[in-house]
């Protein structure tokens, strides 16, 4: 326990409070950016923390990690266009509440989600981090198949307005998902003997477009202003901010759980993280027919998932070497450079390093609070005084720098305005961009689990055994079940139910 | 509130400034990575990076240009200035097996990389979980013997050196194994050690990222590792197996013999320091020294090994 003190004490140092702070704040610039992601934002860093110590380099990663997730739920909020993967999820509630003139309430509690996702996630990792460990470890390919079509399900409970028209965007999504050269097999696939498809389709850009270039259309079709303005400018709406915050509190508890589960499961990630969450969030809520409409709920549900992840993914990087997310892989490439050796031992051996770093990791998520509140104040007043004129062209640029940086290639540009020009049709007909990320995003984890899973039963000769007969599969398809047939269920009950009244 | 505006504007302008500068400042060479961060081609030019700066006073700036495993930097290469402030990674047997794999679409073909060194490689590494039944690679092949196809191998990706090193096993053991692919040495790795699969054809890296909790059984070096002095090389056990993934830099065609030779010599002298190599080895590196004039020797052998792989898998005929 003393030793713990120590740790404690020594992520405290002047230099680790300062690189703290500084993490936190790129990481919020570069995170609200579109385009410009956490792993980007970790990479760059990298070189920088040769020339510190083990625990100050992990320190300030982890800092701009964290407030990079953060940062994408800014530029979800403000202008429809999630500045992160993570923050898809983000943009149902958040950017509502903006039109409504709640954007800076939206700021505010998008700031404070974050806050408690951050914490909770850290605290896993401190207190459990080994035994989740093992949980990942638990899912194999059939596991992660499974969990892919769970995702699908929610579809269903995502999307606002015709439910067909939203499979047909998520069949839309996963034949898109299809493009490229497969994992298993090599084959090439759709690809029209382009050979920038070769590598798939880049989500990043294709999420600018689908989501950013309609709303950029539209302000420059449609009259009046981009959101309508908050009736009190002056104050931050701190106390009703934190009285919603309050009321949901078990509902933040519940987003920073299925975040941190999430989170510890390699590949998974951010975005499936504050999915999921929102899903949950908006098939058990009393307000069900306020999500999508800017209801802080959903809000809260994303926001705590995803800042979650941060802390769940490092438990497999810590303890198995696994990186749990992207931001991770790179993290982790900076401890083997350090002459750190993840595993057990890493708990044990190097304990004072590790534990200075979640402490540390606890101080980004703690300055994030008050930073994030100050900062988020300015980004929405800019937002919302700075004149159309100049509003558009700005975020244009940034569209386009944000598309270009992520291969440094001038093809992601031309390929984020097709997808903004298809997103803008597709708008017009009713489809909603968000199932076709979710399929773009679901399609290739369910496919790869499906034939991983389907070439190691047939080595085992128990293919069957093997998509049905294993415990976690079990559970997660009586998940689907209940999900899927509980709309049925309940429409037949309150018939009867209304039946019986008259 | 005016005065603190002005400083929040201040922070967040010089925390601009500061991360511009920190990837662009001196720019010197540009190092195209043609894959993602994090990676081990990443890894070890940022090691190179600290180095670069020390012995030549010239900053080694690292870009990144993922995509289609690397296809989609290596087709634009020879766009590139060809002055010798650019150099892009290159690696084997990515860039001779997808010009064989993906004819059409690969976008470039060998011969159009001006590789210039060769600088390290990651040994194809036979693997088990810590708890595993089998103890020494000679117990993973008479279990191979004994049921045709059950033995189930994690690995990263198809056509990837982890795939092609089971194919040789296969040719040179006499055995029928299942390759599991999948994306990326991580999941390959969680596969791995969550039990989903027997074993993992994986790198001498993944060892050490994995420690005590897996087991190596044999590896495809020419000489055993010091950081694993009592792992047997397959060559020992009596396969004539020396497989990885072999990681260098390349340089637009137009550029000098000149040029080549100096960028060559620098890394070179890089390879010769000895904390570098420490590093290196202590991470599962193997340090390889080829230069430019060994580079077109180097790329014939390993050409004749790939293709008759390929042949083998009935991607030439």
């Amino acid at each position: 326990m003393t030793s713990l003190f120590a740790d404690f004490l020594s992520s405290l140092s002047l230099l680790n409070v300062s690189l703290a702070f500084m993490g936190v704040l790129a990481g919020i610039i570069i995170g609200a950016l579109p385009g410009l992601s956490a792993t980007m934002a970790v990479a760059v860093l990298v070189p920088f923390t040769f020339s510190l110590n083990p625990s100050s380099a992990l320190i300030v990663l982890g800092a701009v990690y964290t407030g990079a997730i953060f940062g994408g739920s800014w530029s979800a909020i403000l202008i429809n266009t999630p500045g992160t993967p993570s923050a898809v999820a983000t943009t149902f509630d958040g950017y509502a509440m903006a039109k409504n003139g709640n954007g800076d309430l939206a700021m505010s509690v998008s700031c404070m989600s974050s806050f408690v996702g951050g914490i909770v996630g850290v605290t896993c990792l401190a207190l459990f981090a080994p035994p989740l460990a093992s949980i990942s470890l638990a899912f194999g390919p059939t596991e992660y198949f499974w969990l892919a079509i769970l995702g699908l399900t929610l579809i269903s409970t995502l999307a606002e307005g015709d439910n067909i028209k939203s499979l047909i965007g998520a069949c839309l999504g996963l034949l898109l998902s299809m493009i490229g050269i497969s994992v298993v097999g090599g084959d090439m696939r759709l690809t029209g003997n382009i050979s920038f498809l070769n590598s798939g389709i880049e989500i990043v850009s294709a999420m600018i477009g689908l989501f950013c270039i309609p709303v950029i259309l539209d302000l420059t079709s449609l009259k009046g202003k981009h959101l309508t303005e908050s009736e009190s400018p002056k104050s931050l709406r701190l106390v009703e901010a934190f009285s919603i915050m309050f009321k949901n509190k078990l509902e933040s508890l519940r987003g920073s759980l299925i975040g941190t589960f999430i989170g510890i499961l390699p590949g998974a990630g951010g975005s499936i993280a504050s999915i999921v969450s929102y899903g949950e969030a908006k098939r058990t809520s009393k307000k069900k027919d306020n999500f999508g409409k800017g209801e802080p709920e959903g809000l809260i549900a994303s926001e705590t998932a995803n800042n979650a992840t941060v802390g769940g993914g490092f438990i497999p990087t810590l303890c198995l070497g696994i990186p749990g997310t992207p931001p991770d892989a790179v993290i982790l490439g900076a401890l083997l450079i350090q002459g750190i050796k993840t595993g057990d031992t890493l708990f044990t051996q190097q304990s004072d390093i590790v534990y200075t770093f979640i402490f540390g990791l606890a101080l980004a998520t703690i300055i994030m609070l008050p930073l994030g509140l100050l900062m988020g104040r300015y980004a929405y007043k800019f937002i919302i005084k700075v004149p159309k004129e100049i509003l558009i062209p700005s975020i244009i640029f940034l569209t386009i720098i944000g598309s270009y940086s992520i291969q440094n290639s001038i093809l992601n540009v031309y390929f984020m305005f097709f997808f903004g020009l298809i997103g803008w049709v597709l708008n017009r007909a009713g489809f909603k961009a968000s199932p076709i990320v979710l399929g773009l995003v679901l399609g290739g984890i369910a496919e790869q689990g499906f034939v991983q899973a389907y070439i190691i039963g047939n080595a085992q000769e128990a293919i069957l055994a093997n998509f049905f007969a294993r415990p976690i599969s079990i559970v997660i398809i009586f998940m689907i079940t209940v999900g899927l047939l509980y709309p049925v269920f309940k429409d037949k009950f309150f018939k009867k139910k209304k039946l019986a009244h008259d | 509130m005016i005065k603190l505006k002005s400083i929040i504007s201040k922070i967040i302008a010089s925390s601009i400034i500061l991360i511009m500068s920190v990837a662009y400042a001196n720019a010197q060479l540009t190092n195209i990575i043609p894959f993602g961060p994090g990676g081990e081609s990443d890894v070890t030019a940022r090691l190179q990076q600290k180095y670069y700066k020390e012995m030549f006073n010239e900053d080694m700036v690292i870009q990144y240009k993922p995509g289609g495993g690397g296809a989609v930097a290596w087709q634009t290469l020879n766009s590139e200035k060809s002055d010798g402030s650019l150099i892009m990674g290159a690696n084997l047997p990515h860039i001779i097996m997808q010009p064989i794999a993906n004819k059409e679409t690969a976008g470039y073909t060998t011969s159009d990389l001006n590789v210039f060194t060769f600088f390290h490689y990651t040994p194809d590494a036979i693997l088990v979980e810590a708890s595993s039944p089998h103890k020494t690679f000679k117990d993973l092949v008479a279990f191979a013997k004994k049921n045709p196809g059950k033995l189930t191998l994690s690995g990263s990706g198809t056509y990837s050196a982890n795939h092609l090193l089971t194919i040789q096993l296969e040719q040179k053991a006499g055995i029928k194994t299942t390759y599991v692919p999948f994306k990326g040495t991580g999941a390959a790795n969680q596969a791995l050690l969550g039990k989903q699969v027997e074993g993992s054809a994986g790198y001498s890296t993944v060892a050490i990222q994995l420690g005590d909790k897996a087991r190596m059984l044999a590896i495809a070096s020419d000489k055993r590792l010091p950081a694993f002095p009592d792992v047997p090389t397959l060559k020992e056990l009596g396969y004539d197996i020396v497989s990885g993934a072999y990681r260098g830099y390349a340089l637009p065609k137009s550029a000098s013999t000149a040029t080549k030779k100096k960028l060559s010599d620098r890394l070179m002298k890089i390879n010769a320091d000895k904390n570098f190599v420490k590093t290196m080895e202590d991470g599962g590196y193997v340090v390889i020294n080829v230069g430019h004039d060994q580079v077109d020797k180097f790329m014939v052998e390993q050409k004749k090994i790939n293709e008759s792989i390929a042949k083998n898998l009935g991607l030439i005929k």
